[in-house]
């Protein structure tokens, strides 16, 4: 029972005596191995370590199992929440965009406003142009979004919903009342079942540039876009731009999510930052376009280059390399000296390296994620002397694999060094038994990883909903790299004190100073 | 405030809140709001509401779907069984392991609650039909995972529409392996929200665990005059345990939990049990009533929030029972009422008079009322996601003075009535929260209880004061304004 002065929740309630008998009771009702025959458990466990097993998982053909990607609309809704008063707008069920806001809002602790047409069977039927027509005007209506942007989720892409016909459609009904002529309606077809959240934020994002820069008269001016790509760290938006000040670069962002999910306490407005849309018109004015993330911009990048013939192109600001090379394309870009500040920056940052380096250098790694942040990631543990043992992309685009593995061929070590195209955490569950690491890095997922294994999980990718603030750092530039090696460094440190802290057995090397 | 004044101001703020919609969305709308009394026999859903019906398009609903009521909500805490989420990837990582039902288990052996699988529908799979390849997902569940009881077929939205028959294939797979093999098609657009979900799944388990092959699960367990049911807790963050040990303590003999730590065995032997215990009405009458026809067993809800709840709710499951549990349950209300008079001693005086407004699903819109009640605390607003009819009919039972009532509220409502109503605390879901934090507004989702726990039963009646105190009384609210901001100081 609960005493007044010691009240105890769930994690230490259910550990007093009377409710370990309540568990050990309950097991002569279950019918779980468990409960029935707890060694049959511990032999299938150990299998499950196996190599045996092991290639049984990596042959799997049909069933994923813990995945570490999502589905289309959530790089949508990302995209759209990076223009000025933008509401990002889900044709399809409502029970989608219950998930996209959880999902972001788990991460990020901000809210995430996002609206959809509340499609049903009979819209699954008849199709969803009389919920597209209400939905548009009651979202102008009640939410007075300077644009909607719409995307879809599988249903209505199953059903062949024509997002361009509809928006016009509704216009026509509303007659102008909240859905003025000119009002910015915006679309992009994100079905589920094809890529990942990566897609639906490129396309998205091609949908968006290229329609609102439609029937705008071309002025070619001096300006650089910068695109962040499915950007999940605020701070790294913001070193990026704090790197083009320093450049003298004129630049916009498109698509700037970073002050919206990182909204200061006080009142609350429903949307905050972004884009200006009337900046955005310009965009295809621009001489040069930016990417930050190649694999998350592949369409729109296409559009910039071959049909809008921006200069530019990607470049991955993650980690030493990534920066300089990033300085550099900017420097060409603007025709302007890389100043002094940012000559401090990276003198910082390698100085840092040089003073860490013995605690990264040949530890093996385990890595996932997007693949646009595992080409950054792997740069800097490349950079730091250590060894990327697993690198998995559950959804690795075309040409990936082979970036991935011309980079790890740069390593003294690279017959340790594995790419895992397309597979899944419950593959790397096996690959981390077999063939084990000193640490992982990945996000949230990895937690029972870590349980199952034993492996220390460095918490750095997305989604991450069980660490604070995170999000808030930067990952990009050289400040960026500094917090990875900080992070890196500081688990190991921190691992190293674990293993070493044995009282007169092992704490000769619990040093004071390292 | 008086309670007209209340009112008044309640019946004005619906008012105000109507008039920035279009009009066919604004009558739409009135109809989900309206202000409940307490004993006021001429209302026939509290507050007049109406419920269950489509969400108006284009506003922020908070409503989720049929497939996240079927895998989130009944089928996915049953621990034994691998579910799998059939269909593209998105819905299954959306919701995985985002609602804390515990259970005790090797997750990857013999459990997989806390997993995500799924047939990761490509385009080839939408053109060509995705039947085969579910006949291959079950062949390597069980070939990688053979300590698995039985698995589950969580339909997403294509599967309905593309013409696949998950029906014919799990059947054909059971056959062969002699498995629980249960295809759901609990698809998100059916029905209006997760309702229609929790609905499918409780049919699927009469059609797929009562109509089954129970036998497979080894011996049954003999029979007891006092074995019940617990129906309706999922065991989020533990609620389910702290409800057992009452049971347990009055004499009875729990054999299932439904589904929060449940087994597919404890689901099978319920038809056996004397009394269905129902705690979430919501989403588990539909079985409760079926196991009443087919079976003979009555079902009795209860509420185990809060003392006053729980002590009505103890006694009115003994009456059930002889003299000897009925004896017990009144030792056992005994037993722990010092322990509640601490709690209400300490936490009272820190909590007299808030206000406070709700928006959950299920039941807890009207069962938290009485916790909150039991602090002092008042209940000034509250909302269900996707009620029907009956559920508003007893929420008139549950609320102690003028209580506005906003159906399936959308994020500008439920704001709205916030700024206008002034309460001390908001409680809901993870998509509101830090709406109300930015304001700052003190606020407890109630979907999770923010990653704290158990609230049910007299133990966690503790814990459910303790973080109420600690939401409203933190010193964290007091920084919102800067020192130079604030009026009357240098």
């Amino acid at each position: 029972m609960q005493e007044v002065d010691n009240i105890m929740n769930g994690q230490k309630l259910f550990q007093r005596p009377e409710y370990q008998e309540v568990l050990k009771n309950k097991k002569e009702f279950e019918g779980g191995m468990g409960a029935v025959n707890p060694e049959k458990v511990a032999e299938i466990a150990e299998w499950t370590k196996t190599w045996d097993y092991r290639e049984k998982n990596l042959a799997r053909e049909a069933i994923t199992v813990n995945p570490a990607k999502a589905c289309q609309p959530l790089g949508a809704v990302m995209v759209a929440l990076g223009f000025e008063n933008t509401m990002p707008y889900v044709h399809g069920s409502h029970g989608c965009v219950a998930y996209f806001r959880s999902y972001f809002t788990r991460h990020f602790k901000e809210p995430t406003p996002c609206v959809s047409d509340s499609m049903t069977e009979d819209a699954a039927v008849f199709g969803g142009l009389v919920n597209m027509k209400d939905g548009l005007k009651n979202c102008a209506a009640l939410y007075k979004p300077e644009m909607i942007a719409v995307s879809t989720t599988c249903m209505a892409e199953v059903i062949g919903d024509d997002l361009y016909a509809f928006s016009v459609a509704a216009k026509e009904e509303d007659g102008g009342e909240f859905l003025p002529e000119d009002y910015p309606i915006t679309y992009a077809h994100t079905p589920s079942f094809t890529g990942s959240h990566i897609t639906g934020y490129d396309n998205m994002m091609h949908g968006i540039m290229s329609q609102l820069t439609e029937g705008v008269e071309v002025v070619k001016n001096e300006k650089i876009n910068i695109i962040p790509g499915f950007e999940t760290y605020i701070g790294s938006m913001r070193s990026v731009k704090a790197i083009a000040e320093k450049m003298g670069a004129d630049f916009t962002m498109i698509g700037d999510h970073s002050d919206q999910w990182d909204m200061p306490a006080g009142e609350y407005s429903m949307f905050k930052g972004g884009t200006p849309i009337e900046e955005a018109k310009q965009c295809k004015s621009a001489k040069a376009t930016i990417s930050l993330q190649k694999y998350a911009t592949t369409k729109t990048m296409k559009m910039v280059t071959k049909r809008w013939k921006h200069a530019g192109g990607t470049s991955n600001p993650i980690g030493l390399k990534g920066t300089d090379e990033f300085v550099m394309k900017l420097a060409e870009l603007t025709g302007n000296d890389v100043p002094e500040s940012l000559k401090v920056e990276r003198g910082r940052l390698v100085d840092a390296m040089q003073d860490s380096y013995p605690y990264m250098h040949a530890k093996k790694f385990a890595i996932w994620g997007d693949p646009d942040f595992l080409v950054g990631m792997v740069s800097f543990l490349l950079e730091m002397g250590a060894i990327p043992t697993h690198v998995l992309c559950h959804n690795a685009p075309r040409g990936w694999e082979e970036e991935m593995r011309a980079m790890l061929d740069t390593s003294p070590r690279a017959e340790e060094c594995h790419v895992w195209a397309g597979k899944d955490l419950w593959h790397m569950r096996s690959l981390l038994f077999t063939e084990p690491v000193d640490f992982m890095i990945g996000n949230s997922y990895g937690k029972e990883l870590m349980r199952d294994t034993g492996t220390p999980l460095i918490y750095i990718g997305f989604p991450i909903f069980d660490r604070h603030h995170l999000h808030r750092y930067s990952i990009s530039g050289y400040d960026g790299a500094i917090n990875l090696l900080t992070w890196i460094t500081n688990k190991v440190l921190d691992q190293l004190d674990e293993d070493t802290k044995g009282i007169a057995s092992t704490d000769y090397f619990f040093d004071l100073i390292r | 405030m008086g309670p007209e004044a209340l009112e008044a101001k309640q019946k004005a703020a619906i008012e105000e809140v109507l008039k920035a919609y279009p009009a066919k969305a604004a009558k739409n709308r009135a109809k989900h709001l309206g202000v409940g009394a307490p004993e006021d026999e001429s209302q026939k859903t509290c507050g007049n509401v109406r419920s269950n019906k489509k969400t108006v398009p284009g506003v922020m609903s908070q409503r989720g779907c049929a497939y996240a009521g079927s895998k989130g909500v009944v089928w996915g805490p049953v621990k034994d069984m691998v579910h799998i989420s059939h269909g593209p990837i998105g819905c299954g990582q959306y919701s995985r392991a985002g609602r804390r039902n515990y259970y005790i288990g090797t997750t990857g052996v013999d459990t997989f609650v806390t997993m995500n699988f799924s047939s990761d529908f490509q385009e080839k799979d939408i053109v060509f039909g995705g039947d085969k390849k579910l006949a291959v997902c079950f062949e390597e569940i069980d070939a990688l995972f053979p300590l698995n009881n039985g698995i589950t077929v969580q339909s997403e939205c294509p599967i309905g529409l593309i013409g696949d028959d998950i029906n014919a294939t799990s059947k054909q797979y059971a056959k062969k392996t002699g498995q629980t093999i249960v295809p759901v098609n609990c698809e998100g657009f059916r029905g209006v929200s997760q309702s229609l979900g929790h609905h499918i799944a409780n049919d699927t388990v009469r059609d797929y665990v009562f109509d089954g092959n129970p036998e497979l699960l080894g011996e049954p367990i003999a029979e007891t005059e006092y074995d019940v049911a617990i129906i309706g807790d999922y065991n989020i963050g533990g609620d389910a345990w702290s409800s057992r040990i009452l049971l347990e303590e009055m004499g009875l003999r729990v054999v299932a939990q439904w589904s929060g730590d449940a087994t597919l065995k404890e689901m099978a032997a319920t038809t056996k049990v004397k009394l269905n215990l129902l705690h979430c009405y919501r989403s588990m009458n539909y079985i409760s009533r079926h196991m009443e026809k087919e079976y003979g067993i009555p079902w009795v809800e209860y509420n185990f929030f809060g003392p006053s709840q729980t002590i009505k709710s103890l006694r009115k499951i003994a009456a059930f029972f002889d003299e000897t549990i009925q004896a017990k349950c009144e030792e056992v209300i005994a037993k722990y009422q010092p322990m509640v008079d601490a709690v209400v001693n300490k936490y009272r005086p820190l909590l007299e008079g808030k206000q406070v407004m709700l928006f959950v699903g299920g039941l807890r819109p009207r069962h938290v009322i009485g916790a909150y009640e039991d602090l002092g605390m008042e209940v000034i607003g509250t909302g269900y996601e996707f009620a029907h009819d009956d559920d508003y009919k007893r929420t008139k039972d549950e609320i102690f003075r003028s209580t506005v009532i906003y159906d399936d509220v959308n994020e500008y409502e439920l704001e709205a009535f916030v700024k206008k109503l002034e309460p001390d605390l908001v409680a809901s879901g993870i998509k509101e929260k830090y709406v109300f934090q930015k304001m700052g507004l003190p606020y407890r989702q109630m979907h999770s209880w923010d990653y704290s726990g158990p609230y049910h039963g007299y133990d966690g009646f503790a814990i459910f004061a303790a973080d109420m105190d600690l939401a409203i009384n933190s010193p964290v609210w007091g920084h919102s304004t800067a020192p130079w901001d604030k009026e009357g100081e240098a």
